[in-house]
This record gives structure tokens, C-alpha cells and sequence, in this order.
């Protein structure tokens, strides 16, 4: 089947025909990945831009890793601020950016909406969101996806929890939308000044006693804690009672199936939203994660820039 | 000059009519209100068959930006889509650059609304110096020079001890303090409503506790001081409740609610539209509802556009950073008589929020039809068909979410001290 979108801002937007059709494109690439060679020709030719207004290391490596692999030329450009701080638009950077031809622009940006705002405002270019304030993180939760199937072979069914600050999580809400359309049961923990209105409306459950959601769940995502949250700050005490309350360690990971997977889109706190014992133990599956998000990000590339345009819309 | 508006229906809600009249204007004055008033001698005769007249509409809650903003609006622009709107006398906020805590630039507003604009400038001075919610202004010595009201619009006045003695020295002068009620802390730099649509979003809340704990306070300092209290663009159910009560109370308040909050949700946002970005947010439809309800039973006394022109490089950027605020003279007319069609308030609730009861809160000496007053007229075609183009509209700016929309009912004619300010003309 045919893959209709020109841009990537959310998984809010695909289909359960779309995410499938990517995480099998991904499987293919993900076998380039392994190869004593890992390049294919199939994007030579085409110009990818990472466009990151938000440090970065994991998600630009991974995206520039995936357009070399495909022979794309790859730029990276660090901006830093908004409009206001910078001096430039965005409409007139990205514009810029559109006038020297490329293909794809990678973005990254503290303000929710950015890449939605780009997206409507290029006529060539496609926009991949490599996340966006608090609001998507589309390729960290595809990677999810493929490896959460690639351990348990399916998504429908599975109860996944994801643990963290929910309301500042751009991973969380893409792994929802994408989980729920793959027919998996969600529940959405933290404490209770992390945990935003609406989820439920949202097809999420949501627990602030995580042990409640980690209750025989298949799959435990933790979310990475911004450190500089504490002191000075309402969101929570300190790092010590959040590690207390709404850690995975040793112990309340007995209460997921025995098979259950442990995940963490990184970078990891060691000791604070994690144990090490745990983020190192069996059940781990983090640098797998890591691992599919490259190829991952090459089916995304690939469907995007790969093949004739005409049939591309623009949703 | 003699100009005589013939065979309209009358609404004037300050002399509770509602009657096929005609109106009698001489010298920039209603001389006469009568059944079928002869027309000899008459300079111009306007046939208002079919259409409704009533008092010059008042809006008082409007961002004029000049000085400081001229590139965003200016006064002569401001009022001419106040003209166009229907609107004959606009309060003007005191949120420009240098801010209106002084009698020079009160004055510079009115006359130049009187010399140069096409409406009445009645100007809201600061509550404090400087806008900086520390020292008060000189109250009344701006009543003096024609201010109608205390603000610090656009910011809560934060500190409880200096609102209360505000409300109590401004009610030695028997002036109204208004209050933009919105606990900063509690918003927390929250960009639209907190709920569903801003967890979907991403972006951060902005909920309806910010603004009720904020009127709740309000309205007890009022209560505690005596002061005249008018509570700015509500937008929460709980506000409404808790005016309803503090008026049942005897409390001295008054409040407005802008078309945009008795007209939109927060899903207007989606797609991160920054023209539907403003402080306070668009609500929920239960809190819309809730606006009609105000507005029907009375609670709410004034539909107020909080007019707030800005520049697209403003607002053509990230939604997080973009400016607050949108367009409202010239659209606000038909989203109030779309509230009469679908009968939630009868054309003369509508007409009285738009003038009468608006000039009540603020005591401007207009509002009226009465013989002898200046003749403020605005001659309604409540049946109009028209489509909102935000590139077309009398004001500088185009920041309006309505863009597009399909209107029924405009004003057709707009009639300030005698003078026609505005005449719609088939589009």
C-alpha cells in the first residue's frame, strides 16, 4: 500500500495502516543496519536537513545516521530560542532552507506546533517533527512500537505503562496515539501535578500509585525526569521522594507479567525515575530501542523521500 | 442640519422602547422621538423600513494602541472600525507606551477621538503608576480630565493591599475599579485553557481557577470597601455563578463577556491558530453556556470586544511566544445577534449589552435616546448577510479567528453627535 503522507508531525495522524507499513519498511532497513556495509543508494540525491532548535544528541545521530545510510547528504544546523530570542522568523529560516532545496527538513523545537507551523508553510519540503515542546515525538514512539513487537510479536492486547511526567512528555502522547491505534490498553502514571486533564478522554488509564499500573502489565516505559525540576519548583519535593514513589526498581518490577520489557527513551537518571539494577537487568530492552530508532528513522526517510511524490498529499 | 431616521423600530433599552418611531436629529442632538414625524424642512431623510435603530453602540473594553503601538492601530483607525462595527463610544485601555496614568495623554485620547476619530474616546486610566501595581494613580484628578474608569488591564493587580486601597480611594470619586482578573502565579505562563485540547496540543494551561480565585477576591474587597467593582472579559462558569451571588449580595458589581468567549471553545485552538490566543482563553462549551445564561439573566451586563489588534509579526510565529489578543469591533455585532437567533437572549438583552447597560458600568453619559442627548445612532439590518474578510476590515490589524465566517446581521449605518461615521455600502 501506498504511504500518503508528506509530512510527519504525529502519530496522531497515521493510520493503523501507516504504522504497520512503516515498522515493516523499518524491519527491512534494520537488516541494512546490520550488514559490514550499511549503505543503500536509495536517497542519493536528496538533501536532508536537521533542523534542531533543542539540544540534542541521541534523536540527531540517529536521524543523520539513517540519511547517510541511504546515501541522502545530511546537514545539521543548531539553532537555539524562538523567533522572539533569535531575530529570524521560523517561517523565513525554514523558508531559506526550502530556497537551497531540500528535501526533508528534521525538526526539533522547544514550542508545541512548531513543525505544524513549517509544514504549512513549505510547498516542497517535507517536515519530519523530531519532537516538539510537549507535544510529539513521532519517530521515538515508531521505534517504540517495533521494538515492543519485535519482543512480543504483536501490540494488539498488550497493556503498556508509561511512567513519568506525562504532562511534559512529548513521548508520552505520541506512544499513546500510537499504541491506542494498535489496540493496546495504556495506562499513563506519575504524580499527580504530572499528570495533565483529558488523558482519559484520551483512551489512557491513568494511575498516580504506580504499582498499580505496573500491575501485570506487559511492557514498563519510564520517562526521563528533567532533573532541574528540582527545587524551586511545585512539580514535586525532590529527586529522593520521586525516586521513592514513582522509581521502577527491583521490587515493584515483580508486579509486571515475568516477561514483561523494560524501556526508557534515555538519556537515563540512574537512581532517579530508574534503578540501575533494573535499567541494566534482563528485562531491559533500551539499547534496542536505540537500535530500531535508526532504522526506524530510515523507513520514515524512505517513505517520505524514497519514492515519486505524486501521490503524496498533504496531510 | 436636520436629519430625520424614518419608520425604524426603536429599541432603546434605557427608555424600555421597542416601537416603530422616527427620530428627529437637530444640530447634533435627538430633538424628538414621535410616530411619524413630517419631513418638510428636513436637510436628509433616512428610511430605516425594515431595520432597527437604537442607541449608538458602546464598547467598553477596546485596545487603541496609539501612542506607542501606532503599527499595530491607531485612534483614527480604531475608531473607524468601531464605526464600522456600530459603535459610537469605545474605552479605550491604558495599556499603551507610556501607559495611561496621567491627564495629558487622557486628554490627547478624547480629543483626538473627537477631532480626528470616527467615535467618542472615553479612556480607562491605570490603577497604579506606571502599570506596576505599586502606587496609585492620581484618580481624581483623571476623573477631572474625563477618564471613566481604573485598570491595569492586561495585568491582576497582585497584591491584595494595594487593590483594596484603590477601591477604596476610587470610591471616594465614585469610580469604578475594573478588574483583569487572573492569578499569574496559578496561570503559570499557561498559553490556552487547561484540559483536553491543551494536553493534546502540548501546550501549557491556563485553567478556569486562575481567573474565579482572582474574581472571588475581587468581589469580597468590593464587598469589604464599598468600591464599584466591573470584572473584564469573564470567561469561566464559576465566575458567572460567583457574580450572580455577589449581586444577589448587594455587591456593586458589574462584569462584561467578550463575543469570542460566548462564541468559541478552546478546540478553535487546534492547528495552533494564534488568532484564537488571548488571555483569558477560550473556554469550554459548558463555560460558553454558562455566558449565555449570564447574559440572559442578567449577571453578565455587557458584551465588551476586548478589541486587540496586533501586527502579523506579532503573531505569525510559534504559538508559545505569539501575542494575546484579536480583533473584535467589527465582527462583535453579528456574533451578538447570532445569540438572538438561536434564542438565547432577545434582540433587546442584546441591544441593551451593546449600549445602555454597557454605558451604565462605566456611568458614560450615552447609551440613550432620550430627547435632548447627543445623537449617538446606530440603524441595524439585522437580516444582512455578509462574510467576515479580515483583509477588508477598518482596522489595521487582521488578527480575527472569525475570518471567513458567514454573518447575519451588521450595522448599515453609524450616526456619532449627528454626523455619519459609517455607511455600509453592498458588498
Amino acid at each position: 500500500m501506498a504511504f500518503l503522507h508528506k509530512h510527519i508531525i504525529g502519530t496522531k495522524q497515521l493510520s493503523k495502516e501507516d504504522i504497520e507499513l512503516i515498522l515493516e519498511t523499518a524491519e527491512s532497513f534494520k537488516e541494512v543496519n546490520q550488514r559490514e556495509i550499511k549503505k543503500v543508494p536509495t536517497l542519493r540525491g536528496k538533501t536532508i536537513i536537521n533542523l534542531f532548535y533543542e539540544n540534542s544528541t541521541r534523536t540527531r545521530t540517529s536521524f543523520e545516521l539513517a540519511g547517510k545510510r541511504m546515501s541522502a547528504d545530511t546537514i545539521n544546523i543548531s539553532a537555539s530560542g524562538s523567533s522572539v530570542t533569535k531575530g529570524e522568523t521560523l517561517e523565513d529560516t525554514a523558508k531559506n532552507i526550502e530556497a537551497m532545496d531540500a528535501d526533508v527538513i528534521i525538526m526539533r523545537h522547544s514550542c508545541s506546533g512548531a513543525p505544524e507551523y513549517l509544514a504549512k508553510r513549505l510547498t516542497k519540503c517535507s517536515v519530519v517533527n523530531a519532537g516538539d515542546g510537549f507535544h510529539e515525538h513521532p519517530s521515538q514512539a515508531l521505534l517504540d512500537l517495533m521494538t515492543i513487537k519485535e519482543h512480543k510479536g504483536k501490540i494488539e492486547g498488550l497493556t503498556v505503562a508509561i511512567i513519568g511526567d506525562i504532562a511534559r512528555s512529548r513521548v508520552a502522547r505520541s506512544n499513546l496515539y500510537a499504541l491506542k491505534t494498535m489496540g493496546a490498553t495504556v495506562r499513563l502514571a506519575g504524580p499527580a501535578t504530572m499528570l495533565p486533564t483529558g488523558l482519559e478522554e484520551m483512551g489512557a488509564e491513568v494511575y498516580t500509585d504506580i504499582n498499580k499500573a505496573i500491575k501485570d502489565a506487559d511492557v514498563v516505559m519510564m520517562l526521563r525526569i528533567q532533573m532541574e525540576r528540582e527545587g524551586g519548583n511545585t512539580l514535586m519535593p525532590t529527586l529522593r521522594e520521586y525516586a521513592q514513589f514513582f522509581a521502577l526498581n527491583t521490587e515493584n518490577i515483580k508486579l509486571a507479567k515475568p516477561d514483561a520489557i523494560v524501556m526508557h527513551p534515555g538519556p537515563l537518571n540512574r537512581g532517579v525515575e530508574i534503578s540501575s539494577y533494573v535499567a541494566d537487568g534482563e528485562q531491559n530492552v533500551i539499547l534496542e530501542q536505540v537500535e530500531n530508532g535508526v532504522a526506524v528513522r530510515m523507513a520514515l526517510l524512505y517513505l517520505l523521500a524514497g519514492g515519486s511524490d505524486e501521490e503524496k498529499n498533504d496531510s | 442640519m436636520k436629519m430625520l431616521i424614518k419608520n425604524g423600530r426603536v429599541i432603546d433599552p434605557s427608555q424600555e422602547l421597542d416601537s416603530c418611531l422616527d427620530i428627529l436629529i437637530e444640530d447634533g442632538l435627538i430633538v424628538e422621538l414621535a410616530e411619524d414625524i413630517d419631513a418638510d424642512g428636513i436637510d436628509e431623510v433616512i428610511d430605516a423600513d425594515g431595520l432597527v435603530v437604537t442607541p449608538g453602540l458602546i464598547d467598553i473594553h477596546v485596545h487603541l494602541r496609539e501612542p506607542g503601538h501606532e503599527y499595530k492601530e491607531d485612534i483614527i483607525t480604531g475608531t473607524r472600525a468601531a464605526a464600522a462595527g456600530g459603535f459610537t463610544s469605545v474605552a479605550c485601555m491604558p495599556n499603551t507606551n507610556p501607559v495611561n496614568d496621567n491627564k495629558a495623554l487622557t486628554a490627547y485620547m478624547i480629543n483626538k477621538g473627537e477631532q480626528e476619530g470616527s467615535a467618542n474616546v472615553f479612556p480607562i486610566c491605570t490603577i497604579t503608576k506606571g502599570q506596576e501595581g505599586k502606587s496609585l494613580v492620581e484618580m481624581g484628578d483623571l476623573k477631572l480630565a474625563g477618564c471613566v474608569g481604573f485598570s491595569d488591564d492586561g495585568l491582576n493587580v497582585e497584591c491584595g493591599e494595594v487593590l483594596r486601597r484603590a477601591m477604596e480611594y476610587a470610591s471616594g470619586f465614585d469610580m469604578p475599579i475594573i478588574a483583569h482578573a487572573e492569578d499569574e502565579a496559578i496561570k503559570a505562563g499557561g498559553v490556552m485553557n487547561e484540559g483536553r485540547v491543551a494536553t493534546e496540543l502540548g501546550l501549557t494551561g491556563n485553567p478556569w481557577v486562575a481567573e474565579a480565585s482572582t474574581v472571588a477576591r475581587d468581589l469580597m474587597l468590593a464587598e469589604f470597601t464599598g468600591a464599584r467593582l466591573h470584572v473584564c472579559h469573564i470567561s469561566t462558569r464559576r465566575t458567572v455563578e460567583l457574580i450572580r451571588e455577589a449581586k444577589a449580595r448587594g455587591i456593586k458589581v458589574t462584569c462584561e463577556v467578550t463575543p469570542h468567549h460566548f462564541t468559541l471553545t478552546e478546540e478553535a485552538v487546534r492547528g495552533y491558530d494564534v488568532n484564537a490566543k488571548m488571555g483569558p482563553p477560550l473556554r469550554t462549551a459548558d463555560d460558553v453556556q454558562a455566558m449565555k445564561e449570564g447574559l440572559a439573566d442578567g449577571t453578565i451586563d455587557a458584551i465588551a470586544t476586548d478589541h486587540a489588534p496586533h501586527h502579523i509579526d506579532d503573531k505569525n510565529i510559534e504559538f508559545n511566544v505569539a501575542a494575546n489578543g484579536l480583533i473584535g469591533l467589527e465582527t462583535a455585532l453579528s456574533l451578538t445577534l447570532n445569540l438572538v437567533a438561536e434564542e438565547s437572549i432577545s434582540l433587546s438583552q442584546a441591544i441593551n449589552c451593546l449600549s445602555t447597560a454597557a454605558a451604565n458600568t462605566l456611568r458614560i453619559p450615552r447609551g440613550t435616546l432620550q430627547k435632548g442627548v447627543p445623537a449617538d445612532v446606530t440603524v441595524i439590518d439585522p437580516e444582512y448577510k455578509w462574510a467576515v474578510n479580515a483583509q477588508q476590515l477598518q482596522s489595521k490589524a487582521h488578527n480575527t479567528p472569525f475570518d471567513g465566517w458567514e454573518m447575519t446581521g451588521a450595522a448599515m449605518l453609524t450616526i456619532r453627535n449627528g454626523q455619519v461615521t459609517f455607511e455600509r455600502k453592498d458588498n
